[in-house]
């Protein structure tokens, strides 16, 4: 097996450790992590596919490779915004989780 | 290939395309800088122009049957192509009229504010109108799966921040689990993406439609894409977050939300079976996609006649009408030729998105005036609503007969194509559904009428006066929706040439 | 087996572990520790992938920035968490497990039967990249060949920064973003937040000029200056700037504004939207991505900082 196909199988792993967190842990934050675990998984398969493209003296494909930074990026915004949410839900009495149903006026008070 | 090939000549007139795109990104930057007096006044003067620009495309779609553009000068597969043919032009001038009838609508909740520091919520929403709006034409015409992962990606920010607005927890909450989902949707989407590229080489849809071979590397591929996308779009069972969501933004916002944001995904679910890979669709897979679009036609139709809340009866309505457009790709199925070919069905799903896109906006539009004049949206309370707000509820009726399927409605037009398609495919038990569907829709929006006719229990304390431009909106969106099916729009007219049908059958 | 085989091995069952470990951990705190050694380790795949400006763009935003992010949200919401204590259903979790199992088995069936001669654009990229002036392909790509996608992207970080300050109470909203309290006690801290910035400010600098030639860029570039702006603001060196500030306003949209400014006089120079004219065309890119750089550096200490808070100044 080469290397690369090793971090490509990697890759896949990553995408079911993640979508398992996803689905099973009820925190909020942990279903954040678990969306970046995800994430760089598919990342890594799009650099597994980038690295086997090697060709014309380059070490790998350059159009994946650059799609990878976008998608980091796009990544990252989506955790800052989520995070935001999730702070935001927390302060206005929302709790860590869907479990606790935010009550229609929001008047919990925040933990201290 | 010849085709787009052809179309990029710049007297095609292709710079339009870009335009729909940049030009609400100018805005919406010009709003960030201005702030949110200044946000209110570009959001609305972009309203029209919008507009023109929507049009001038369906003109050149009209005259030239295809609009293309290579952006940068770079060819596909290194560069990005976009295109515009009769389905992008129609979702183009849909979204541009329902965008600016929500952004009138909207100038009452967020006009310029008032005092100094204020405006967070003008701001927001500005903002996300216009990156919604920039987002929704790059989905209608991007043809290069990444770039189509950006819109979908922009969609997602513009349409979350709208959901929470009020910053109250409830809608907070909707707003993390909407985001959730679509992320874990775009995720997918691009994993997908991601396999097609490194079994055949390219993103580009032209490009993949001529390389793409059935085999597992694509199979897996279209269906992470698809699982992703339907995540998006809300197709049961994964509609869990839009009822909230929908139901918890300002009216104006759940007007988007309902009747634009979620044709994105679903339009890029069409333009991945229809145009990426049609020789990859089995009848299985399509019968499968109907099954979940039957599930969600009968489940969010059963589920809307149990709500107590007009906004969440007309949120689960809209969990239903989505059901009818995946019923597209069962009737699309050719099973002779062992792919999907573009006809009766597809036109009729277009002109589902389409009447659906008028019918809600209006809904949720006149939703919002009645919570507003009562002070509440509880169905019960309803009494007496008939005399006190005549207009928002001939709005609201009116937009009712279109999702019903009765004459001459877009929405009677659009079941009367998917009726057909399933007749003449002897596929009778998607007939039933799509009947079944329609009389449930009846039901309850009848029941909400019956109340809304009804004495009111206690006399009406005080009504809140709402002005009459803010009933106009929904009642003319309303009526675009009723007038569509009669309007002998070519692309749209059930039968004759149908336009839709033969433009997207060329590409094909 | 050889030495690399079994070196790469070892990384890939380190950053298994790490993801293992970030799902797996009782505690949330420890959940993100791991989560940020996962990003740190994944880096080095990205090494031995020869993808250095994926490296470089992993390890300062995959994870330092979302490292930050993460952390400080885990601080902040420790009490609450702590208080969860339903775990689901054991067979919502074998449903789970199964489920997610056939998901990876199936995306590494299709790893192992990708193509033997892979396709690339390689060859494509570089045929194409003297047009552009530049000696970096993945640059070109970026602000060439799919300068459209770049531009877009820049877009969604302004969209998720308003979308982050409309999430700011009503009272305060246009005030000060809410700063990391929990580390301006730190000593450390406060000395190498005097010493690193210059340093960060020139090396960020370098990345994108050589971003033109090298792996870096702007977007790299970005992320360091936005880190070491970050510390300053974490050692409580400075204030977060009011979000009403105009400047701010300014900066925030300049990167893109002037990208689309550039890409609209393409259309009269060049003949198409994001086209440059071939003798300026390297110029023209880095004079895109100065402003750029700004923008993007702005944008992720400010994502990172979070919504205005009323208690943070008027």
């Amino acid at each position: 097996m080469s290397p690369t196909t090793l971090f490509g199988l990697c890759g896949a792993a990553l995408v079911g450790i993640g979508l398992y967190g996803l689905l099973t842990d009820s925190r909020l934050l942990r279903k954040i992590i678990a969306f970046n675990l995800v994430g760089s998984g598919v990342f890594l398969l799009f650099g597994v596919i980038a690295r086997r493209g090697a060709a014309a003296e380059l070490f790998g494909d350059p159009v994946p490779q650059a799609l990878v930074i976008t998608g980091i990026v796009v990544a990252f915004s989506a955790t800052a915004l989520a995070v935001a949410l999730l702070l935001r839900l927390h302060e206005a009495g929302g709790g860590a989780t869907f479990d606790t149903p935010a009550d229609e006026a929001g008047v919990k008070r925040p933990d201290p | 290939m010849t085709l787009l090939a052809e179309t990029v000549a710049p007297a095609a007139g292709g710079g339009w395309l870009v335009a729909a795109i940049i030009f609400p990104v100018v805005a919406l930057l010009l709003a960030v800088a201005g702030g949110a007096r200044f946000a209110a006044r570009v959001g609305v003067l972009a309203l029209p122009a919008g507009l023109a620009i929507a049009v001038a495309i369906a003109d050149g779609v009209a005259k030239h049957g295809v609009l293309g553009y290579y952006v940068g000068g770079w060819a596909p597969p290194l560069g990005i192509a976009l295109r515009a043919d009769v389905l992008s032009a129609a979702m183009l001038v849909t979204t541009a009229i329902v965008a600016s009838g929500a952004g009138l609508y909207a100038l009452h909740d967020f006009g310029p504010p008032r005092e100094p520091g204020g405006g967070r919520q003008t701001l927001g929403f500005w903002v996300s109108l216009l990156g919604a709006w920039a987002a929704l034409n790059l989905a209608f015409v991007g043809r290069d799966l990444f770039n189509l992962y950006v819109a979908l990606e922009l969609l997602t920010f513009a349409a979350v921040p709208l959901v929470c607005l009020d910053g109250r927890a409830p809608t907070l909450q909707a707003a993390l689990r909407y985001l959730l989902y679509a992320l874990v949707g775009s995720v997918l989407y691009l994993l997908g993406a991601v396999l097609l590229y490194g079994a055949f080489g390219t993103l580009d849809v032209e490009l993949l439609a001529t390389v793409v071979r059935p085999e597992p590397a694509a199979w897996a591929a279209a269906a992470l894409m698809t699982a992703g996308l339907l995540a998006k779009t809300a197709l049961f069972p994964l509609h869990l977050w839009l009822p909230p969501a929908h139901a918890g933004a300002p009216p104006a916002a759940s007007a988007v939300l309902s009747a634009l944001v979620v044709k994105g995904s679903f339009f890029i679910v069409l333009r991945l079976w229809f145009d990426a890979l049609p020789g990859l669709a089995t009848a299985m897979a399509m019968q499968f996609i109907g099954l979940l679009g039957a599930g969600a036609i009968l489940y969010g139709s059963a589920l809307a006649l149990r709500q107590s809340r007009l906004k969440l009866l007309v949120a689960y309505s809209t969990v239903a009408q989505i059901g009818y457009l995946f019923l597209v790709f069962p009737l699309a199925f050719d099973a002779s030729a062992g792919r999907l070919v573009a006809g009766t069905a597809l036109a009729g799903g277009l002109l589902q998105a389409v009447s659906h896109a008028f019918a809600k906006a209006a809904m949720f539009m006149s939703a919002g005036l009645v919570a507003v004049a009562l002070g509440h949206d509880r169905i019960e309370g309803f009494g007496g609503l008939a005399r006190a707000r005549p207009v928002s509820l001939l709005a609201f009726a009116l937009a009712g007969v279109s999702l019903v399927g009765l004459p001459p409605s877009g929405g009677f037009a659009a079941k009367w194509l998917l009726l057909s398609a399933a007749v003449e495919s002897g596929q009778w038990w998607w007939a039933v559904v799509i009947v079944l569907g329609g009389l449930l829709t009846g039901a309850y929006l009848i029941l909400v009428l019956m109340r809304a006719l009804q004495e009111p229990a206690a006399p009406t304390a005080s009504l809140r006066p709402v002005a009459a431009w803010r009933e106009a909106v929904p009642l003319a969106l309303a009526l675009l929706a009723v007038l569509l099916g009669l309007a002998g729009l070519a692309p749209f007219q059930p039968g004759a040439g149908t336009g839709a049908v033969a433009a997207a059958e060329a590409f094909q | 087996m050889s030495f690399e085989l079994s070196y790469e091995l070892l990384v890939g069952l380190l950053v298994l572990t790490a993801a293992a470990w970030s799902v797996a951990a009782r505690d949330t705190y420890s959940a993100t520790v791991g989560f940020v050694s996962y990003g740190l380790l994944i880096a080095i795949m990205w090494m031995q992938l020869q993808a250095f400006d994926v490296a470089l763009a992993e390890v300062a935003i995959g994870s330092g920035l979302t490292g930050l992010l993460l952390l400080s949200a885990a601080a902040r919401l420790r009490a609450a968490e702590a208080r969860v204590t339903s775990r689901p259903p054991v067979m919502l979790r074998i449903v789970a497990a199964l489920a997610c199992t056939a998901v990876s088995v199936s995306i590494a069936a299709t790893v192992l039967r990708l193509p033997e001669s892979a396709p690339s654009l390689a060859g494509a990229a570089v045929g194409a990249l003297p047009a552009t002036g530049l000696g970096n392909p993945v640059n070109g790509v970026l602000m060439a060949f799919r300068a459209f996608d770049t531009l877009l992207e820049k877009v969604v970080l302004v969209l998720s920064l308003v979308g982050v300050w409309s999430l700011a109470p009503e009272p305060g909203w246009s005030g000060r973003p809410r700063l990391l309290h929990p580390f301006a006690d730190d000593g450390v801290l406060r000395f190498l937040a005097r010493t690193l910035p210059p340093i960060g400010l020139l090396f960020g600098a370098h990345l994108m000029w050589n971003g033109a030639d090298e792996p870096g860029g702007a977007f790299q570039g970005a992320t360091v200056l936005a880190a070491m702006w970050l510390l300053v603001l974490m050692a409580g060196l400075g204030e977060a700037p009011r979000i009403r500030e105009r400047w701010l306003r300014v900066a925030v949209v300049a990167g893109p504004m002037t990208f689309i400014t550039v890409g609209l006089a393409g259309i009269g120079v060049a003949g198409a939207f994001l086209a440059y004219p071939e003798p300026h065309a390297k110029s023209l890119i880095l004079f895109v991505e100065l402003p750029m750089m700004l923008t993007i550096a702005l944008v992720l200490a400010l994502l990172v900082a979070g919504p205005p808070e009323p208690t943070a100044g008027p």
